[in-house]
């Protein structure tokens, strides 16, 4: 059992959102590897901004297990307490990709989605790997 | 951490006084220099953990604590259901009844090192490890129900291993009060391809070598020799159990407040027992746990067949399965009367004392058989469960080395290729998908397991018994 953070950091709060993503991909490979071919779409609700990180990042880790893909690029739209994400990424390839580890789910550790005083937005959590 | 902050009962046992909300003492077992160098985060889960509704005795970590999520891994704490006790998924961890099963094999390391390479290629080609693997068995919506139910039991009557394996497994291979209904079809669909499959990260299926007996007695009865060849296996519920942690994780947050339940921090996400989601999640964690007996039994099983083929005269019998994230009842006796309590080991193991009724007959004049994984380059140990250990912290000890280095941290000072090659010079042979992952295991980025092993020894948590060295190791 182990944790790592992901912290994503951007303009705005959809694109720090983003960039946690791509945090999340970085704990397994080199996101700048993957290719995006297969682009896929996600819906979250939650009563506040950090819980709805965490069910951002667990709904990402959830379709990256059942459909054996990787994700690259992210977009993410907020409104209110909903979140429309896509995800772009290809299916694994075991031997290209290298995958270290597999990650087990997003945690309320260290969540926090704050605007620091830079005027930068940051976006949050360890996540078990 | 600062030393200063506690009280010492013991050369390795530390207490920390409860204060503000704590309703318990804390107590950390560990050495002076395994306890110097673990976070303070780790004596602030402790403290916060102590500060949960119904909490008994003490919020206790274990001496290969590390910062978890809510409560330490390697942390410890029972919880009484009649004073508003509570469940939590973050007292259990994501990778539900992760844990380790050893078997013997009726060979000598002597034996095994002569068809070395051969055998390792071969358990690497059969073994599915690392991400995106998927088992031989797909389970059909009606095979899934009936592993949840039916855990290691399930797959022996699939023809996976026999009686006798489901004898040396924790609850008999089975965790009664499975509730598969409240596992959800995520969960499933995340299983699906799963079955008998190693994971990645830490997990691995190790040959190793019986290397040193410190309690002869205790190693005759669990049929060990100095240079005996046994395998372990270390891999929990896969993504069944992930995905139970996530959806109660969250459940629980949302309902703690009606609960009357304020947390600290939200990690700490937790439910009455007896509530719905408390009672949801016990159902749906034993479904979990049910799942990660039956996946090591199938493991078992490929890793027969491997034998079958490589060294015929093997005869692989299961020493025992042991899980190191979970919550049970059990009985303690707590200000000097027996409780019915609900334990939470998160990255703990359960280490029954001699004499116990839960041990197999053959075991149980011995104590239960607590296994400890180290890091692929150093060794792992089996210890046994101790009478102390039930004062001390409900029977319960260590479970492996922790780690003392991020896997970032790790990846940057070790090349994949570098660490197999040093291991191959020493007569380890490692067998990985990558060599990220590889890197990210180095035998360094782990703490010191024999530390680790020699303070739960010393505070009587669990006793040693032998040390195993690795030989292959199939990595994830």
């Amino acid at each position: 059992m182990a944790d790592i953070g992901v912290r994503g950091v951007g303009p705005t709060q959809a694109a720090a959102f983003e960039q946690a993503a791509l945090a999340l991909t970085a704990v397994l490979t080199d996101p700048s590897g993957v290719h995006d071919t297969e682009e896929v779409r996600v819906t979250c609700q939650a009563g506040d901004r950090e819980l709805l990180l965490v069910d951002w990042l667990n709904a990402l880790i959830y379709e990256m297990a059942v459909r054996s893909l990787i994700f690259g690029r992210f977009e993410v739209t907020l409104s209110g307490d909903r979140l429309d994400g896509s995800a772009w990424g290809e299916t694994i390839r075991r031997g290209s990709h290298a995958l270290a580890v597999e990650v087990k789910g997003a945690t309320l550790t260290a969540l926090r989605v704050t605007r620091e005083d830079s005027g930068e937005w940051v976006a949050q959590c360890v996540v078990d790997v | 951490m600062k030393i200063d902050q506690f009280q010492r009962l013991a050369p390795r046992v530390w207490r920390l006084e409860p204060t503000g909300p704590m309703r318990v003492p804390g107590l950390i077992f560990a050495d002076e220099p395994l306890l110097l160098d673990m976070d303070d985060k780790v004596r602030e889960q402790v403290s916060h953990v102590a500060a949960l509704p119904g909490i008994v005795g003490a919020s206790c970590a274990m001496p290969d604590a590390h910062w978890g999520y809510g409560f330490p891994i390697g942390g410890v704490a029972a919880f009484d259901p009649d004073e508003g006790g509570v469940v939590s998924a973050g007292g259990v961890g994501f990778d539900i009844s992760c844990g380790v099963r050893t078997l013997v094999t009726g060979l000598t390391a002597e034996t095994v090192r002569a068809s070395q390479g051969k055998l390792a290629d071969a358990l690497y080609a059969a073994i599915p490890a690392g991400v995106g693997s998927t088992g031989r068995i797909a389970l059909n919506p009606h095979e899934m129900e009936a592993m949840l139910t039916g855990g290691a039991r399930w797959a022996v009557e699939k023809g996976y291993g026999s009686g006798a394996d489901l004898e040396r497994t924790e609850e008999e291979g089975c965790m009664a009060g499975a509730l598969p209904k409240e596992v959800s079809s995520r969960a499933r669909e995340r299983q699906r391809e799963q079955m008998g499959t190693l994971g990645s990260g830490n997990h691995y299926m190790e040959v190793q070598e019986v290397a040193e007996i410190f309690d002869p007695v205790i190693a005759g009865g669990y049929g060990l020799s100095r240079g005996d060849a046994v395998i372990s296996i270390h891999c929990g519920s896969r993504g069944l159990g992930h995905q139970i942690g996530t959806e109660f994780l969250r459940s629980m947050v949302e309902s703690a407040p009606s609960h009357g339940i304020h947390l600290p921090d939200r990690e700490l996400a937790c439910a009455p027992i007896h509530s719905p989601v408390g009672e949801a999640y016990l159902g749906a964690m034993r479904a979990g746990i049910n799942c990660a007996l039956a996946n090591r039994q199938i493991l078992t099983h490929l890793a027969r067949e491997v034998f079958e083929r490589a060294l015929p005269q093997a005869n692989l019998q299961v020493l025992y399965d042991v899980s190191h994230n979970t919550c049970k009842l059990e009985e303690h006796r707590i200000d000097g009367r027996p409780r019915m309590v609900y334990v939470h080991r998160k990255g703990a193991t359960r280490a029954f004392a001699p004499g116990h009724p839960a041990l197999p007959e053959a075991l149980r004049p011995f104590g239960q058989p607590v296994l400890i994984g180290g890091s692929m380059g150093t060794a792992s140990y089996i210890m046994a469960g101790t009478r102390e250990s039930e004062a001390l912290a409900f029977s319960s000890s260590c479970h492996g080395a922790g780690r003392r280095m991020s896997r970032r941290q790790a990846k940057k000072q070790w090349q994949g290729r570098e660490v197999i090659r040093t291991l191959e010079q020493r007569g380890i042979l490692i067998r990985g998908h990558t060599h990220r992952g590889i890197a990210e295991e180095a035998p360094d980025a782990y703490k010191d397991v024999t530390a680790v092993v020699d303070s739960a020894h010393d505070a009587g948590l669990s006793r040693k018994v032998v040390r195993l060295t690795p030989m292959i190791c199939v990595k994830g």
